[in-house]
């Protein structure tokens, strides 16, 4: 072990020479279409192009990495990664911790999914959502029950089993279940807003990074790539910018 | 064969989603479990000797030092532990390369909720490859299991020390034996198998205390058990409903094999040290 961290700490150095704007994008890897692991084991989805397109315009070299849901913006703040990439609408509350870029996704409305045929009341029922989300947030005070999930995939199999009676997430993610479920999944109700845009987060005493992000998220906008992704990953959406 | 996944059915269906890349990176976490026991296993000795002996030193502020280490992590959570020490560990490695790399950085280093070292500090460094930071956490999940079970250990082998008949030191004593060659040569080998018992149930919780490696961040059977049993839609390769269960299951088949396999080895081992002593003192069947 102890080899191997000398091994690991010389190497380290040795890269470190090699490539000095190396910056660590972390995401959570279970959110399709916006970043989920493929069969292949590798980061895929809406986020991981626009990522890789973002960095190949800043002229960053970008390494990506899985990190939870629940502890992404502790891990950024702690220094683990430089930047989150993750579905993560931008909201004031998470701003007073960490910064955002430009918002590169636009606020995606939130859908109430539960089972075909039972009657949901989504202001009095048990209703699914993600730890830490705005969906949860907006749950807890709408006087619903709220179940929390650490994945999101959690939310959905809650509300499969009937422990809840629908889930609140962004559409975006839950258009595919209910479009695969052959009918046995429905959207209650039209789809809410809830937060804003989605942007990367970063860390408050990281502007420069900031800037250059920014800087890309304005010119991919611009040249029509951001659009041309969404439109790509998203089924039926248009490119707004 | 698996190049057209949609058009595959059944049984073969099954054999081409059982082998792809994501499959592989999951049966290759068995091998971090097994890593972790077979790193660990060492330090958590080492650790449990050094407290076993600090309780029995002759050295008063040694003697408080094993008896506040054995019972300070008996009496906190493991799970507190397990989140407590890596964090403090990796911010005083990166606090230390800071101060050391980067003395003539005036920045602080606690800038409101952030935690800011120089590049240079950072342990590994930024540009380093994946493969370093999972390196890395790894060696500091080996650091909090091993206080936390050495802390066992010293317990179960100062009990052990304890336990061997008087009457056999004082005989080592008769026949002209000094301090330490009592030690070495009658109370240690002796020791043995009345520490085994407790040692044997330590080894057992080790292995079920492995998936909190999981909360740690690093990728083990339980992360990827989760990750693989989740539903998937048509943005994956492979769709296919809810099977937690089935991966779950899995895992549950694993451990119990691996706890039954090691109770096996452990009463034979027993058996072995029992060899020469009477089964009143010992209670092992020989």
């Amino acid at each position: 072990m102890k080899k191997l961290i000398i091994a690991a700490a010389v190497s380290a150095l040795a890269a470190g020479a090699a490539f000095a704007d190396t910056v660590r994008l972390g995401t959570e890897g279970a959110y399709p279409p916006y970043n989920f692991v493929n069969d292949a084991g590798e980061i895929d989805g809406f986020e991981r192009e626009l990522g890789d397109a973002i960095c190949a315009s800043a002229g960053l070299e970008c390494t990506w990495v899985k990190n939870d849901w629940d502890s992404i913006i502790p891990n950024l703040v702690s220094g683990n990664y430089d930047a989150i990439i993750a579905g993560m609408s931008i909201t004031d509350e998470r701003d007073e911790v960490i910064d955002f870029t430009s918002e590169y996704f636009p606020a995606d409305p939130s859908g109430y999914m539960a089972m075909a045929g039972s009657s949901v009341d989504v202001s009095s029922a048990v209703i699914a959502a993600q730890v830490n989300t705005i969906q949860a947030a907006h749950v807890a005070s709408s006087g619903a029950t709220l179940v929390e999930f650490a994945t999101p995939d959690e939310t959905i199999a809650a509300v499969k089993n009937g422990e809840a009676d629908a889930v609140l997430a962004d559409r975006g993610y839950l258009d595919k279940f209910v479009a695969e479920s052959g009918g046995e999944l429905i959207f209650v109700g039209d789809g809410i807003i809830i937060g804003g845009g989605v942007g990367m987060g970063v860390r408050e005493s990281d502007s420069e990074l900031k800037g250059k992000l920014n800087d890309a998220i304005a010119a991919l906008k611009a040249d029509g790539t951001v659009n041309k992704l969404i439109e790509k990953w998203f089924e039926g959406m248009t490119g707004p910018y | 064969m698996c190049s057209d996944p949609s058009s595959l059915e059944g049984f073969q269906w099954l054999l081409c989603y059982l082998t792809t890349a994501k499959h592989m990176q999951f049966y290759g976490s068995f091998g971090i479990v097994m890593l972790l026991l077979v790193v660990t296993v060492p330090f958590i000795m080492v650790f449990g000797f050094l407290g076993a002996l600090a309780r029995r030193s002759g050295f008063a502020p040694f003697r408080w030092f094993g008896l506040g280490y054995t019972s300070m992590v008996r009496g906190v959570p493991d799970i507190a532990f397990f989140l407590f020490v890596p964090i403090a560990l990796d911010q005083f490695v990166e606090f230390s390369r800071h101060k050391i790399k980067c003395s003539d950085s005036t920045e602080p280093i606690y800038q409101g909720n952030d935690f800011v070292v120089c590049a240079a500090a950072k342990m590994p460094l930024g540009s380093a490859p994946q493969f370093f930071h999972e390196a890395w956490g790894f060696t500091l999940a080996v650091v909090a299991f091993a206080i936390v079970f050495g802390a066992f250990a010293a317990n179960t082998i100062h009990g052990a020390l304890m336990a061997v008949p008087k009457g056999q030191l004082e005989t080592a004593r008769a026949y002209g034996m000094n301090d330490r060659q009592t030690f070495w040569r009658v109370h240690m080998p002796q020791m043995w198998v009345y520490a085994l018992p407790g040692l044997s149930n330590l080894w057992q919780i080790l292995i079920k205390a492995t998936p909190l490696l999981f909360l740690l961040g690093i990728e083990e059977i339980v992360y990827w058990a989760r990750e693989l049993g989740g539903a998937k839609t048509g943005f994956f390769t492979y769709p296919h409903p809810d099977w937690r269960m089935w991966y779950f299951m899995a895992l549950l088949f694993f451990y119990v094999f691996l706890t039954w396999a090691s109770q096996k080895a452990f009463i034979w081992l027993e058996i072995k040290l029992a060899r020469g002593m009477t089964s009143r003192t010992t209670g092992v069947r020989a």
